[in-house]
């Protein structure tokens, strides 16, 4: 292992994260106050508690895992997009880094960005309900590998991407509908017959129903079907990646 | 994974060593066999490049626009898959042995491409963890003055001048200690004064063992710095020899003899020498295979007193490395 390397990737991708710290948290976390005051405060008063649950406390585990989400794909598919851009990457290919190292630096520094975020949206979120955590250290797993596996997808987008409009496609298109129709705002047996199923075929239902259930011990799939899910679509990334780095995919001509 | 997947830890020039790899050490720094590329676009940018860089040497590589030149580097380096063929890298396969073989090189390429909003410091801090080694101040500290780049060296680089950004990116390249150096026209863009300490420090790195591989459209540099040069045309290897003797080789001399009384026409006894008339019949000029023997010099000059011209002065004039070039480039089209 090449650890002098994961660790200079690592630190140069944090260093240009805190760089512009303030600014990456300005958005998340005024959105997150703005979904509280739409949906927690305005239509939650006339929302009936959900399972158990206050409807306000119900959106926090998806609010935070919709913007862990999108923040991991942006932040995973911008860390390595940029330097292809600019040019920069000759280094890294050029170097004796072999492409385990290359990720775990660079999904590592994204995922380690989202996971910041998480926590402050969490601390956000307890200044407008009252939280309880029932399972804290799956709370964190989950946290984490949601993190992960959207910045290793974000990383993949950053070497398909071939201009900037590639580069914010498929957030906007595919992870934000993903995210939105995930859950958050609802659980899952209050939608209509059919797409009880359909849904079932969104990742994203599996993270934030293991993530909400770290919260309040409801789940609206089982925990085993949860962590299957994410570690498959953790696998097929990770096959993807592997595969990236070995034809030289959209880095080597 | 392998052996050899672990990136030497005490420096490129004892990684070798260090395996006890006797084979690995005796290797030339760089060997090319039946090297060829064809772009996806299905252009075909080499062509069969067999190549042999012996260690410590200066090698140039020659060829207009569009040769060729960097498309190797780039294979070599492992930013552009070949097509086809093999190449080590002081006995390492550039592939399968990937990490030993890279880590023994420092790339200069031809963009100027920096991260702009980093210090000079952090972006050659980098490099040197990037392949691999832990942090040296007194090395990097050397580097940089070695560039003139010290005093600069919290300076972000988008405030650095164009001159400056390539030497920030040679010393990322020589930031881990490379046994081989590629720069790919090192001195596009650089100005007289720094082209000059550009060879000097390059002279001072063959000194300390290294061997350089460097592209230029500066025929003068290759004849200034190398000791051989490679011509490459539309993807082929047209020659490569030690600079001196493709000069004496290839190279033509032009002997000029100024007369004392001008003429109008080349007198006949002279019609078998091929002369040309110069500077309105002042002088005739007399070109020659530099490998030849003198006898013709010698007919020539008896010659001319047959003739009953007589010589004011008599110069030769060795063709530059550049003619030599310019006519085996066009002998390829
Ligand atoms: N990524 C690429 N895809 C397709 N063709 C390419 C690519 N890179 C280079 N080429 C082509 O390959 C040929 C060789 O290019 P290369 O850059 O190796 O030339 P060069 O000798 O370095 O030229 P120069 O002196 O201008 O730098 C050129 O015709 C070029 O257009
Ligand atoms: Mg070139």
């Amino acid at each position: 292992m090449n650890v002098y390397a994961i660790r200079a990737i690592y630190a140069f991708e944090m260093a240009r994260a805190f760089r512009s710290f303030g600014q990456s948290l300005i958005s998340p976390v005024l959105s997150t106050s703005l979904y509280f005051v739409v949906f927690g405060a305005a239509i939650g008063g006339r929302i009936d508690e959900v399972e158990g649950v206050s409807y306000g406390a119900f959106i926090v585990p998806g609010l935070i895992m919709m913007m862990v989400l999108t923040q991991s794909v942006s932040n995973g598919s911008f860390g390595i997009y940029f330097p292809r851009f600019m040019g920069t990457i000759y280094e890294l290919l050029s170097a004796p880094v072999s492409y385990v190292e290359a990720v775990i630096g660079y999904v590592g520094a994204a995922a380690t960005k989202s996971i910041i975020i998480g926590v402050i949206i969490l601390a956000t979120a307890g200044l407008f309900v009252p939280l309880e955590i029932a399972h804290p250290l799956w709370m964190v797993a989950f946290l984490v590998l949601a993190s992960v596996t959207f910045s290793l997808l974000g990383f993949i987008v950053g070497i398909w991407a071939e201009s900037f409009e590639q580069l914010g496609f498929i957030p906007t298109l595919v992870v934000m509908p993903l995210a939105f129709l995930g859950g958050t705002f609802y659980s899952v047996d209050m939608l209509p017959g059919a797409w009880q199923t359909v849904v079932l075929f969104n990742p994203v239902v599996y993270l934030v129903s293991g993530f909400r259930w770290s919260f309040y011990g409801v789940a609206d799939v089982s925990l085993g079907a949860s962590l299957g899910v994410i570690g498959l679509f953790l696998a097929v990334a990770l096959a993807l990646v592997w595969w990236i780095f070995r034809t030289g995919y959209r880095l080597k001509a | 994974m392998t052996a050899t997947d672990h990136p030497p830890k005490l420096g490129p020039q004892r990684g070798a060593a260090r395996r006890g790899d006797a084979a690995a050490d005796k290797a030339p720094a760089l060997s090319a066999r039946g090297v060829s590329k064809t772009y996806a676009s299905g252009l075909v940018a080499l062509e069969g490049i067999d190549l042999d860089i012996q260690r410590g040497e200066i090698f140039a590589l020659l060829g207009p626009n569009g040769a060729g030149k960097t498309t190797l580097i780039n294979i070599v380096c492992g930013l552009v898959n070949k097509s086809s063929g093999t190449v080590r890298a002081a006995g390492h396969d550039i592939v399968a042995e990937y990490r030993a073989a890279r880590s023994l090189i420092g790339l200069v390429p031809q963009e100027l491409t920096t991260d702009a909003f980093e210090t000079v410091l952090a972006t050659v801090n980098y490099s040197r963890g990037l392949f691999g080694l832990p942090k040296n101040r007194a090395h990097i500290e050397k580097v940089l003055r070695d560039l003139a780049l010290w005093d600069r060296r919290g300076s972000r680089l988008r405030s650095l001048s164009g001159g400056m950004k390539r030497r920030v990116m040679i010393a990322k390249a020589l930031s881990h200690e490379p046994s081989i150096l590629f720069l790919d026209e090192p001195t596009a863009g650089v100005d007289v004064e720094l082209r000059r300490d550009m060879w000097q420090l390059v002279r001072r790195l063959r000194e300390s063992g290294v061997t350089i591989i460097l592209t230029t459209h500066y025929i003068e540099e290759a004849e200034e710095m190398a000791d051989r040069v490679g011509v490459i045309s539309k993807g082929r290897l047209v020659v490569v020899d030690e600079k001196t003797e493709l000069m004496r080789k290839l190279g033509r001399k032009q002997l000029s003899v100024q007369l004392e009384t001008p003429i109008t026409a080349i007198p006949r006894v002279l019609e078998g020498h091929g002369l040309e008339l110069g500077e309105g019949g002042r002088s005739v000029h007399y070109v020659y295979e530099a490998a030849q023997d003198s006898h013709s010099i010698d007919s020539l000059l008896r010659d001319l007193g047959a003739a009953g011209l007589r010589v004011r002065d008599i110069e030769t004039r060795q063709s530059t490395l550049e003619e030599i070039f310019v006519s085996l480039v066009k002998e390829e089209t």
